[in-house]
């Protein structure tokens, strides 16, 4: 098991946390009630402290002398390993709250399961991040029944979010080469799994917000290896564009 | 006969209610208060609701492009707290018989205002320093007195906006350090900011005294302590040390330390523009409305399907009683 091995696999976790939290931000003061504002910018802040706590962790680990910034915002596209469901776009709210329910559901269980990781770093991570994800998960699980069993309008456009974003759940369970390297080793956690319980998880809360579980046999993939869908790009264009433009400065 | 005895009346109400407030007690919600009160309260407090909600725009243009990962967490807290303080302050306006969707109606048809500072653009990230520094400190001298004020609900919302509105103010004049002690752009960068809302943030503490047409009732409800001119005077006066220290020359050929009076001597302000901006033509107004117009009507299918559901949940629940 080597640094390298663990930073790439901090990256595969962190990255969809930073991502998320970024598509997140961007609704900042223009949600559809101050409350839920209010609501989501916390989920917000949560998943960049969580972001910045395994980025400090790569600044360790690395044999170079770096930052949690550094790897924030001066690596290129394809050096990001999120999957590929957090850098869908904001379309609109129930497309937002079927990705965040979505990756909740998947983000519970990993942290579930890494908080018995042998390394202790994780473990940390993991414990203080199960408080705060508990709580997402009951956010958007709570929005996506309400949508579901709202009016017509609501339902409609939950199930077009559904169809939309199903695909991209499946890449949540796949392990690259070096996943298996680092769950074999007892640091990581093998995906393949939760893969079970988190279908059933899904199926048993879409039937209570009566909605259908799409019928889809092909899946989207390429995150997890650094190939991503084209929003990427624009994401880091704005995430990037202060350290891009003035190299090397502290803020 | 009637109208006498009903104006006798009115009157003992009156005689009760300005010796409250002569005595600084609060105002309740339940408690009588004329209509002149009851509307002046409305006006204020949801135009500071307002300036809350709207002020979350120009800085949140920044938060998926700030510089670093603490600058961004620290952003998008501050930007939250401003929801927050909207937040308190539509409800203590609520108090007074206005519902929220009447007060957002007033704010997307232009009938209400909000502090015009907000329809200035946000150009460089020095621009986030500049506003917790000065928009803030501004914001702050005209709010520590209204902990006093002497209705209730505002005033105990005010203790909590004024406590947080400290620590931004703190925030952004440290982002201002940063830059300054950083490279000759950052330090431009700094400068070129301060150019930009020094004016702006001196029109924030409302016209002169001469022009200003609430001050001396608002001086009785407590709505006000020190005139628009005297607050200005004191944002000058705590402001420009600030600036010497950062190494920030304040964009004013005029400004001159008067040893006799105490007090900063400072150039004319362009009134001109601020009222081009209260009436409506900034820079940014136009995109500032519709930005939260859009966020309200964009929402109204979301908001609709949570009335639904939980209408939906209540019948399950009575029937399940049955």
């Amino acid at each position: 098991m080597t640094n390298e091995n663990l930073i790439q696999y901090i990256y595969g976790i962190a990255d969809n946390s930073l991502i998320l939290g970024q598509r997140i931000s961007e609704l900042c003061g223009h949600g559809p009630t101050l409350e839920t504002d209010i609501a989501m910018t916390n989920m917000a802040l949560d998943l960049l402290g969580q972001t910045r706590s395994y980025y400090q962790y790569v600044a360790e680990l690395s044999p170079k002398d770096i930052t949690e910034d550094d790897v924030a915002f001066l690596r290129t596209e394809r050096e990001y390993k999120n999957v590929l469901l957090v850098e869908q776009p904001n379309t609109d709210f129930a497309y937002v709250i079927v990705r965040q329910y979505f990756f909740d559901v998947f983000h519970f269980m990993l942290l579930k399961e890494l908080e018995n990781s042998k390394n202790v770093n994780f473990q940390a991570i993991a414990k203080k991040s199960l408080k705060e994800v508990s709580y997402h998960k009951r956010f958007s699980g709570d929005w996506l029944k309400r949508l579901g069993d709202g009016t017509e309008e609501s339902k409609q456009k939950a199930q077009q979010a559904i169809d939309d974003l199903w695909v991209y759940t499946d890449e949540l369970f796949h392990m690259t080469d070096n996943d298996k390297a680092v769950s074999k080793a007892g640091y990581g956690v093998d995906t393949t799994n939760l893969k079970d319980s988190y279908y059933a998880a899904i199926t048993s809360l879409l039937k209570e917000a009566t909605l259908d579980i799409p019928d889809t046999k092909y899946f989207q993939k390429g995150g997890k290896n650094g190939i991503h869908t084209e929003h990427m790009g624009f994401i880091l264009s704005d995430m990037q564009y202060m350290q891009r433009t003035y190299p090397g400065m502290k803020w | 006969m009637e109208n006498m005895k009903e104006k006798e009346q009115m009157k003992s109400l009156e005689d009760i209610f300005e010796a409250k407030i002569a005595r600084d007690e609060k105002i309740e919600p339940k408690d009588w208060m004329p209509e002149k009160y009851r509307k002046t309260h409305i006006r204020q407090i949801s135009q500071h609701a307002h300036s809350e909600i709207v002020g979350m725009l120009p800085e949140g243009n920044w938060i998926t492009r700030a510089p670093s990962l603490r600058r961004k967490v620290a952003l998008l807290a501050k930007v939250q707290d401003e929801a927050g303080h909207g937040l308190y302050l539509y409800s203590a306006c609520e108090t007074l018989g206005i519902s929220r969707e009447e007060l957002y109606d007033q704010l997307h048809s232009g009938k209400a205002k909000y502090s015009s500072i907000f329809n200035y653009p946000t150009l460089t990230w020095a621009d986030i320093g500049a506003i917790g520094w000065l928009v803030d400190g501004a914001a702050i001298i005209n709010q520590v007195p209204l902990c006093s004020t002497s209705f209730g609900p505002y005033a105990r919302a005010m203790v909590r906006v004024c406590k947080e509105e400290s620590f931004h103010q703190r925030q952004g004049y440290e982002i201002m350090m940063t830059l300054c002690n950083g490279t000759q752009e950052q330090k431009d960068m700094a400068q070129d900011a301060l150019n930009r809302w020094w004016w702006p943030s001196l029109m924030m503490l409302g016209p002169t005294d001469d022009e200003s047409t609430h001050t001396e009732q608002s001086m009785k409800w407590k709505l006000k302590r020190k005139t628009n001119d005297e607050l200005r005077q004191q944002f000058i006066d705590q402001t420009v040390p600030q600036a010497d220290i950062l190494g920030l020359k304040v964009p004013d050929e005029n400004l001159k330390y008067n040893n006799e009076t105490g007090h900063y001597n400072f150039g004319d302000i362009d009134w001109e523009e601020f009222w081009q901006v209260v009436k409506g033509h900034g820079m940014c107004n136009k995109e500032r409305i519709s930005a939260r117009k859009n966020a309200w009507d964009n929402g109204e299918w979301v908001r609709d399907a949570a009335i639904a559901y939980a209408d939906k949940q209540a019948d399950k629940e009575v029937k399940e009683a049955v």
